[in-house]
This record gives structure tokens, sequence and C-alpha cells, in this order.
């Protein structure tokens, strides 16, 4: 079956392709048939060989198969070729099967848009692209898929490009990427050539990898510090996270697939991915790491001022995916994964949950027109409250495991520091708290929706349902592959991980901080399993913040609904500070897009118009004005030709006269 | 009886004279069948100094030449004189300095 691996992304090419070129010309149902079955298809191939592996002793579980050459250039060969390993089909598993139910869903919520063909067409093709840049074998067919993935991210979000809104954000998605991606491109050049010093010129993952300890670590640190800044613009970290909030602008199932599930979490998986090169850079992994929990403390607080559901998903998602960098940044790499699959199925879950709730009130995004939804579209409500309990961490369910996986190894890894699990478990109180407002605005209180639409309020049809419901289960019961050893489990995605993950950095080892404080905290003197008793402790210590914010929400929201309002209007200029963002795009905009347009202006009045311009017209104006006066010469008149032909016979009869004469 | 010869020199003057008032005439004269008959001199003098160097030098060579040039006069002054017939026709005029058509 693992020969078969080049199937996963062939059947999305296959649906892209026939959806692509014929799908205007029949029935919308045959479109969506096409496009789902595609991917159900492509999820099986997934299914199976995942249990293939299964079955299989973990040192045999890596596999390459190559399709074909690609670049063949002298000692240097690239190839089309797909891995299997671990890592690489759990990321197929979740991108594969929440595509799938996201295409499900979009059959029902994209039902009455006239671009139906056009946007499954897309949808297909960034799934090919996303399971290419998972499945590559090698950084250049990675790097194919991970444009990609853009391209089609631009496409989706400008889906509805008759917007300016849309097709603002659209492009503005894409010009972030390219900033992250010219990052990523000379970390690509740069490991190439410095590998080529020692006379290996490859891409292989596998080869690279294993030759890594010949690079010495400035280059290692510049390598892995330019692929971060390429995640850092794919996964919308600080400072290229702009792009994110706006992309809200696409379909929701598009927000909820690309920019929650999948294409945002590639540069993680590229983190874990190179997590050879990385662990040898302890500089890089700290940069990952604080620019991971600033990123997620951050964008929480943004979450908690934002009125629009969207929004406060799209500031959530930002931060959960700082969750996920501070994993990898401490060197906690299974961990980062293990929250990127729980995220991909409560953060997809909540976006098609606030599709639902779009679609039951006819599009209406802000949060202040909602309201007691709670029993008018039962479904979604639960779906969406089990969701905003996962991402909360609330015990028991799949955020729960995964987000404590990540606070437990910031504080315990050798990478790990006390900061960073402080930081990291307050933002994690305020992502509970901002979640519950808005589930608490959402669904519960006094109905403040519009009466125009609260006539025709409706739950969702089946074919939206079902998908919200399967990824609910998916969230409650997600987290229990990764139930942590404390807790009597048996943590199966760090076994399974970690043959490519390596065991990952060694838990508990004494550094200062952690000494210290296990000290200070077991003054009692009990010396055995001080880590395991501190790991319990550091959990019951981040329900409770996680339990505060609830509380704090539900007190806000529910209790006494005019307390925002009293709080904003005390603590004024902070209110408006995170209101608008912090200004930061403003900031942007007077910093980067005016300077660079500024420049751009400048560089065209200057050098296109004046200097190239000038050089060709120039030229085209000295002939001209050459030849004005020159063919005044052309006179016509038969005799003053025969006169220049004279003095042309006078001066050669003449020369020959005075040689003559002379010599 | 002695012809008193006539040292060549003095026929290459003439034929220097006769190319120069050829060549001026060309040049200055308006009504293309002057100008013509200008050209026309000029091939004659040509013609003179062939024969003259002929004779100085005791070879047919320059006759032959001569009756070469003669034969192409005659060609050319027929193929002239019919363009200026049908520049007449068309332009009423055969006056140099008005047919310059062929220009800037």
């Amino acid at each position: 079956m693992f020969d078969y691996v080049w199937l996963i992304p062939l059947f999305p090419a296959i649906g892209f392709l026939i959806n692509g070129f014929f799908g205007r010309r029949y029935d919308k149902k045959i479109v969506g048939w096409v496009a789902c079955s595609a991917l159900g298809l492509s999820f099986l191939t997934s299914i199976l060989i995942f249990f293939e592996m299964i079955g299989r002793p973990p040192t045999q579980r890596v596999f390459e198969k190559v399709l074909f050459d690609w670049v063949v250039s002298g000692s240097f060969q690239t190839v089309i070729g797909y891995q299997i390993d671990p890592l690489s089909i759990l990321m197929a598993l979740v991108v594969s099967g929440v595509s799938f139910f996201i295409h499900i869903y979009s059959v029902g919520y994209m039902h009455d848009d006239p671009g139906y063909p056009r946007y499954f067409t897309y949808l297909n093709l960034f799934v090919f692209m996303m399971l290419n840049l998972i499945l590559a074998n090698n950084f250049l067919l990675m790097f194919v898929g991970w444009e990609g993935v853009g391209l089609c991210s631009y496409l989706l979000i400008g889906f509805w490009f008759e917007k300016d809104s849309a097709a603002n954000a659209g492009k503005k998605a894409f010009v972030v990427n390219r900033v992250g991606d010219f990052g990523f491109i000379l970390g690509m050049f740069l490991l190439f050539t410095s590998l080529g010093k020692h006379g290996i010129w490859t891409l292989d993952f596998t080869e690279v990898f294993a030759n890594a300890r010949l690079l010495d670590p400035g280059t290692v640190t510049a390598i892995t510090i330019l692929f971060f800044v390429g995640a850092c613009g794919k996964s919308a970290q600080i400072p290229l996270y702009v792009w994110l909030p706006d992309a809200m602008e696409g379909p929701t199932p598009v927000s909820s697939l690309i920019h929650a599930a999948t294409m945002v979490t590639a540069g993680v998986y590229m983190i874990a991915r190179c997590n050879v090169l990385y662990s040898m850079a302890p500089i890089s992994l700290a940069i990952v790491a604080i620019v991971g929990v600033a990123t997620a403390i951050y964008t929480a607080s943004i979450g908690f001022c934002q009125n629009d559901i969207k929004k406060v998903l799209a500031y959530s998602t930002i931060s959960q995916l700082g969750y996920m960098f501070l994993g990898v940044g401490v060197g906690a790499y299974s961990a980062g994964i293990f929250h990127l699959m729980t995220h991909a199925f409560f953060k997809g879950l909540l976006f098609l949950g606030a599709g639902s709730v779009m679609h039951a009130l006819s599009g209406e995004l802000d949060m202040r027109k909602m309201g007691a939804l709670r029993k008018k579209i039962p479904f979604t409500f639960w779906t969406f409250f089990i969701a905003t309990l996962a991402i909360a961490g609330v015990p028991g369910l799949s955020g729960f495991f995964s987000k404590d996986e990540i606070l437990w190894q910031a504080f315990s890894s050798s990478h790990g520091h006390f900061l960073l699990w402080l930081v990291a478990a307050v933002a994690a109180g305020m992502t509970a708290f901002y979640m519950f407002r808005a589930l608490f605005m959402t669904f519960f209180g006094e109905s403040r929706v519009d009466e125009h639409a609260a006539h025709h309020i409706h739950e969702s049809p089946k074919i939206m349902t079902v998908p919200l419901m399967i990824l609910a289960v998916l969230s409650v019961i997600g987290g229990y592959v990764g139930v942590p050893h404390v807790l009597g489990g048996a943590n199966h995605v760090h076994e399974f991980l970690a043959p490519v993950l390596g065991g990952g950095a060694e838990p508990a080892k004494a550094h200062a901080g952690i000494s210290l404080i296990s000290q200070a905290w077991a003054s009692g003197g009990e010396s055995g399993g001080h880590a395991a008793a501190l790991e319990l402790f550091m959990m019951a210590v981040s329900v409770v913040i996680a339990l505060i914010g609830i509380g704090i929400a539900y007190l806000f929201y529910v209790k006494n609904p005019a307390l925002p309002k009293l709080l904003a209007e005390k603590q004024k200029g902070l209110y408006k500070l995170v209101f608008n963002k912090y200004y930061i795009d403003e900031l942007y905009e007077i910093l980067f897009v005016n300077s660079l347009k500024q420049l751009g202006v400048g560089l065209w009045r200057g050098f296109d118009d004046f200097v190239i311009d000038g050089t060709v017209n120039g030229i085209a104006y000295l002939f001209g004005w050459i030849s004005s006066v020159m063919r005044r010469m052309q006179t016509g008149m038969v005799q003053n030709y025969a006169f220049s032909m004279i003095i042309g016979g006078v001066i050669l009869v003449g020369y020959y006269i005075v040689r003559a004469i002379f010599y | 009886m002695v012809i008193p010869s006539v040292p060549p020199v003095l026929y290459l003057i003439l034929s220097g004279i006769l190319f120069t008032i050829g060549v001026i005439g060309a040049l200055t004269r308006r009504n293309a069948i002057v100008v013509f008959m200008c050209i026309e001199m000029m091939l004659n003098a040509v013609n003179l100094t062939f024969i003259t160097v002929s004779r100085f030098l005791q070879s047919m060579d320059g006759v032959l030449f001569a009756f070469f040039v003669m034969a192409v006069a005659a060609a050319e002054a027929a193929v002239g004189l019919a363009i200026f017939v049908m520049v007449y026709r068309s332009r009423e005029t055969v006056n140099v300095d008005e047919i310059n058509l062929l220009k800037w």
C-alpha cells in the first residue's frame, strides 16, 4: 500500500482538472460529487496507509516513493517523490480528513453561489498543493506545495472579487506571504550551497538531515532563522500576521479549511520536519519559542475587543499557532504537531459553526447583533459549545491535552523557561475568556438580532450539520491519542512520531529554573516523583487559569452585560488601542506600504520614465533629428546629384594628381 | 604630300575643353534635351581622347572603345528621348528643375 502514496495527492488533482475544465457545463450536483469523492478517496488512501504503518515495527515506517526525475542538472538532481513516515501520514490524515468534511459542508454552504464550480476547483487544487507540501520528500517539491497553497489562499480569499475589500484582502495575503516565502527560498539556497561545499548537492530531506552535522552552527542558525521567516509568513506570526484577520473576507468554509485547520499550520509542520536542523540551533529555537508565545498572548488580547465573530476566530487562530510555535520552539516537536492536529479539529469546527450562524442570520457577522440563538439553532450551538470547551482547555477535551503538553514542555524542556510557561498560561486564560465571550454573545443573553433577519432564523441543512457533528466528536476524542503519562495515558502521538521527531527534548532535565521551583514547591522533602507531581500541579494551575477566564466571561456577558461597557468607558484609551488592533495595520501602512509605494513611484518617475524611457526615446529623437537635417540632400533635382558626382570625380582625380606631383 | 602632324597634346586639350563645356552645360541648363546634348558632348570628348591615345600608342584598343561608346550613346539617345517624350506628355514640360518628385 505504501507504493500507492502518490494516489493521495492525485485524487484532488483529478478533481481539480475535471471541475476546472468541465465544471461549468454540468449540474452543480455533479461538481459537488466530483470534488467530495476526490477528497473521500484521498482520505481513504491515507487511512489505509496509516493502518499499514501501524502494523509495521517503528523502524520500518519510513518509505520514499520516487515517481520521476524533475530537475537534473549535473550533480544536482531533484525528483518528484513522496515520503511516507509517521509525521507526513499524520498530517495527510488530518488534512485530507478535515478537508473532506469541509468539502461536504461547502456543498450546503455554497449552494446558491454562482461561482460554485470555481469554488470547488480552487478547493481541490488547494488540497492537492497542501498534500504535496506535506508528502514531499525534498525541499523543492515542498516549496512548490508551499507556493501553491499560497496561490489558492489568494484565489479563495478573493473569491468574491467583485467586493473591493475581498480583492484587497487577497492581495494583502499574497504580498505578506511573499515576504515570508522570500525568507524560505533564501534558506533553501543557503542550505543547498553550504551542503554543496561538502560535496553534497541535494535538497532531499533524508540526505540533508543525515549530513546536517557537516554544517557549522552559524550556518545552521542562519538557515533555520530564514526558514522561520517563511513560517512566520505562512503561519501568520509576528510580525507577518496581519494578513490572516483580513483573510476572513473569503467564504467561511475557506477560512475554516485554509486559514485555520490546514494551510496556516504549514509553518509548524515545516519546522517539525526540519527538527534535525532546529535542534542544532538553540538560538533559532529560542527565537521560534519567543515569537510564538509573544504572538499567542498579543493576538489573544486583540481577540478581547473584536465584535466580528470571524475576526475573533481569526485572532484566536493566530494565537493558537503561536502555541504550536512555542511547542516546536522548546524542542517539543511532537507536542506542536499534536496541538496542530487537535486545533485542526476544533478550530475547523468553530469556523464551520460560525458559518452556520451566518447562514441562519442571513450573513450577519457582528456578534452585537446576535444573542439567544441557543434554542433556535441547537445543533450549531452544541457543536460550537464543544469546540469552545476544547479550545479553552477544559479537561477531558482534545485542546486540554495538547495545550497542556505544550505548556508543560515550555516549562520543563531543556529549551524551556519559566517565563515562557507563565506567558503561555496567561494567554490560555485569555483564550478561554474571549472564546466564551464569543459563545455567550452569540448564543446566550438577550436576542439582539435585526427584526428582518429574526424572521427566518433556521437551522442549517443536514449536509452542514453532519460535518459539524463529526468534527465535534473529533474535538472531544482527538486528544485521547496523546494523553500524557502522568494521567495514566500512553502518549501515543509522541511515540508514533518519535522515529521522525526524535524523543524531543528530554523533559525535566535539571536546569536551574525547574529544580529551584520543584524544590521550593516540594519542600516537604519527597524526592521521588517530583517531576510528575510538578506536572500535575502545573496542569491544575492551567485548568484554574482557564476556568478563571471562563468565569470572567460569564460574569461579563451573561450575569451582568452592562459591565463590559462600563469597563470600556473607564479604560477608554486602552480599550480604543486594543479595539483598533494596536494600530498595527496603520503603522505598517505608514512604515512599509506607503514608503514602498513612494519608492515605487520614485523609481517609476525617476528611473523608468526618466532614465530608461529617456535613453530609448532620446536615441530615437537623435536619429530623427540627424535624418531631418540630412534628408535635405535629397532634393529631387537631377542636376544636384550630377553636381555631387562631379565633385566626387574632381576629388578623386585631384587626389591622383596631387599624389603624382608630390611623390 | 605630308600632312603636318598636330601634336597629341593639343587633341587632349581640345578634348578637355569640350568635356568641361559639356559638364557646365549639363549642370546649368534647364531643358532636358539640352542637358542631354551636353552629355553627348562629354561622351564625344571622351571618344576624342580615346582616338588620340590610340593613335599615339599605335594600338586599336582605343578605337574599339570609341565604337562601343558611340553604340551605347546611340542606344541611350533612343531611350532618353523616348523618356522625354513621355515626361512631356504627362507634365507638359521637360525642364529638369521642375521634375523633382523623387525627394524628401
